[in-house]
């Protein structure tokens, strides 16, 4: 039996062909058009494992652009996918940290594997990928750029967590000849703040996995995970996890 | 959730508050006065006794919230502004027929918009206390309670009697009886009504004028349901997801949290909140001097405006077991501080009871976030179902 998670989120869409292992994988930027992206993402996910869409049993939906997809049969919120896929990669996972492109979430789990309780960012942008990519471009860095800089320096301080606030106070502090790494730093540790004033609502146990494409980045992964004073499991591909999750989620129910 | 055969009175509520503004204007030019009201606390029997016509006037609509912004801060919540936007543009048919506006000192925003308010029509401001469980509180609360029957009859020159009280406490025992039945239909599994129909007969039924009709509309919608729920007619299954929602007021207009927990397959079975159970679990006392069971009763009042405020806890708790929920929806509006902190109480309170499913949701008035809120919503009927 095989299945296939899409999940389109609000910067990458990705798609996973699972049969009880991963078959393929791909990833696509999401672009304007999330309906063609959950499209090609499927398609290049096919060819890479040698399949054709008549051989999927079942296509699950998720992430934000879920409801524009017409070939799926089903949609469920990335919450449930997320928390699915870092289950299966990681089994003793007892909270999921997400950061994606527009939202960032803690998932607690439950000993069973079930979601337990769950919270987001609230509807501004902070402590999401999108404000790590607003930081860089004042910067003029890449993301990656951004975490080698950051590790190991003293953090500016930066107050603001609201997007357009933190890059008018980055302005202010380029201006004062603060060092780029210096602000690099303190943008990550803005992110590790506001990650952490999530968890002051949830219940936050170990084993913990480190989802979404800001984990790409080790350099942020090790200042999170030091700030949470917790090891965390990282996927080897982080973006991929809601994906996966989802074709669990289409594999559990025709199991 | 599919669409089915509706109890036919149904109807009627829909066109409820279309129709009032006629028997409105008609009770207007026979010589009645009426009084706008915003808040639970704003005891509607001494309005009543006046021989004048309540109307609730707490806004509940996106629409004139430009204009409010003109003069309220942005950030303030958007019932504060809804309601002020209403006054100051001059769209509100009700606020316009207002001889007089009762309010409150219930939260800081409230009673500082009030003030501007009060350079548009003549109001009539109640010191509320900050606490309830204290003899002191409710001599002061009794005070503002008398301030306020003798304000309606400098106002109105009218003489309010004890038997005046009196019959217009039975009258509204009586409608909040009918109203707490029918809202006690939903305790059925599944509910033989929608969160979103129970919400808009609740809220349209409160700008009907005739007390006495609306006790008879509410009942015979009660009785269709309950012969609807014998036929096994519903709109749900026994496997639908029922949720409490508890927090800020809500109404036609303010009402897209509860139509995107029924949209996403779940159903809302009770409503915690000002407009729906609140307003009705508990009654005044008939045997005791009018004013002062009035205060009492209005003083018990639930909400985040008290501290403490244990009673809304154990109200969510005890509801939460009779109507059987899954989980509990706590709604905050942006901008609403008292019940943005309370919520995180509230929380661990019924964690310490029994861990009942809890989600928060902070939003406003407007459309902007229903993508991100369908998100959330749906996460948790995923999770709880």
């Amino acid at each position: 039996m095989i299945t296939a998670g899409i999940d389109v989120g609000s910067t990458a869409t990705k798609a996973v062909i699972f049969d009880g292992t991963i078959r393929s994988m791909a990833i696509v930027p999401t672009g304007w058009n999330p309906k063609e992206a959950g499209r090609s993402v499927f398609n290049e996910a096919l060819t890479r494992a040698g399949l054709l869409e008549q051989d999927i049993e079942r296509i699950i939906g998720t992430g934000y652009g879920r409801v524009s997809l017409s070939f799926i049969d089903k949609k469920v919120t990335e919450i449930t996918c997320h928390a699915k896929g870092a289950k299966f990669l990681f089994p003793k996972t007892r909270t999921v940290i997400d950061i994606g492109g527009q939202d960032s979430k803690v998932i607690a789990i439950a000993e069973d594997g079930a979601v337990a309780d769950f919270i987001m960012n609230d509807k501004c942008a902070a402590g999401t990928g999108r404000f790590l990519q607003v930081m860089t471009g004042v910067l003029d860095i890449t993301l990656d750029e951004l975490g080698r800089l950051a590790s190991g320096t003293k953090p500016a301080s930066i107050n603001s967590m609201c997007t357009v606030f933190a890059e008018s106070e980055i302005i202010g502090l380029l201006a004062q000849e603060v060092t780029k790494e210096a602000i690099a730093s303190g943008i990550v540790q803005t992110i590790a703040q506001k990650m952490m004033s999530l968890t002051s609502r949830v219940p936050c146990l170990e084993e913990i996995t480190f989802s979404g494409g800001v984990a790409n980045n080790p350099e942020i992964c090790a200042i999170l995970s030091s700030a949470f004073g917790a090891k965390f499991n990282i996927p080897n591909r982080p973006q991929l996890v809601g994906a996966l999750g989802a074709a669990i989620v289409g594999f559990e129910t025709i199991k | 959730m599919e669409s089915n055969i509706e109890p036919t009175i149904l109807s009627e509520f829909v066109d409820l508050r279309a129709k009032s503004i006629l028997s409105i204007l008609a009770a207007k030019e026979d010589g009645r006065k009426v009084v706008g009201m915003y808040c639970l606390y704003s005891p509607t029997e001494i309005v009543m006794a006046a021989g004048a016509i309540p109307i609730p006037l707490c806004g509940t609509k996106q629409d004139p919230i430009a204009v409010a912004e003109k003069v309220l801060p942005r950030n303030l919540c958007p019932l504060i502004k809804s309601s002020y936007g209403f006054a100051a543009s001059g769209t509100c048919p009700f606020f316009n027929f207002t001889d007089l506006l009762i309010a409150e000192t219930t939260c800081d925003g409230k009673k500082k918009m009030y003030e501007l308010l009060s350079e548009l029509k003549p109001l009539h401001l109640l010191q509320l206390p900050q606490t309830q469980d204290d003899q002191e509180a409710l001599q002061y609360w009794y005070g503002e309670v008398v301030k306020m029957k003798e304000r309606l009859e400098v106002q109105f020159s009218v003489t309010i009697t004890d038997q005046d009280l009196n019959e217009a406490i039975q009258r509204m025992n009586e409608e909040r009886r009918s109203l707490k039945d029918l809202q006690d239909i939903a305790k059925l599994k599944p509910s033989p009504i929608s969160g979103i129909d129970l919400l808009m007969a609740l809220y349209n039924r409160g700008f009907s004028i005739d007390k006495k009709e609306v006790v008879r509309m509410v009942d015979r919608l009660t009785i269709e349901l309950k012969e609807l729920h014998r036929q096994g007619v519903t709109p749900f299954t026994t496997k639908t997801s029922r949720i409490l929602l508890t927090g800020v007021p809500v109404g036609i207009g303010s009402h897209k949290v509860v139509q995107i927990i029924e949209e996403s397959g779940g159903n809302v079975v009770c409503f915690e909140s000002c407009g729906g159970y609140k307003a009705v679990y508990d009654q005044v006392d008939e045997e005791k001097e009018p004013l002062l069971a009035i205060a009492e009763k209005y003083l018990r009042t639930p909400c985040s405006c008290m501290s403490p405020n244990v009673g809304r806890f154990e109200l969510v708790e005890r509801l939460a077991r009779e109507f059987n929920v899954d989980g509990i929806v706590d709604l905050t509006w942006q901008g609403c501080h008292t019940y943005n902190i309370e919520s995180f109480s509230l929380k661990k309170y019924l964690q310490t009871k029994k861990s009942i499913p809890f989600l928060q949701i902070e939003t406003d008035y407007s459309e902007s976030d229903v993508e991100q809120l369908k998100v959330r919503i749906e996460a948790f009927l995923e999770m709880i179902s």
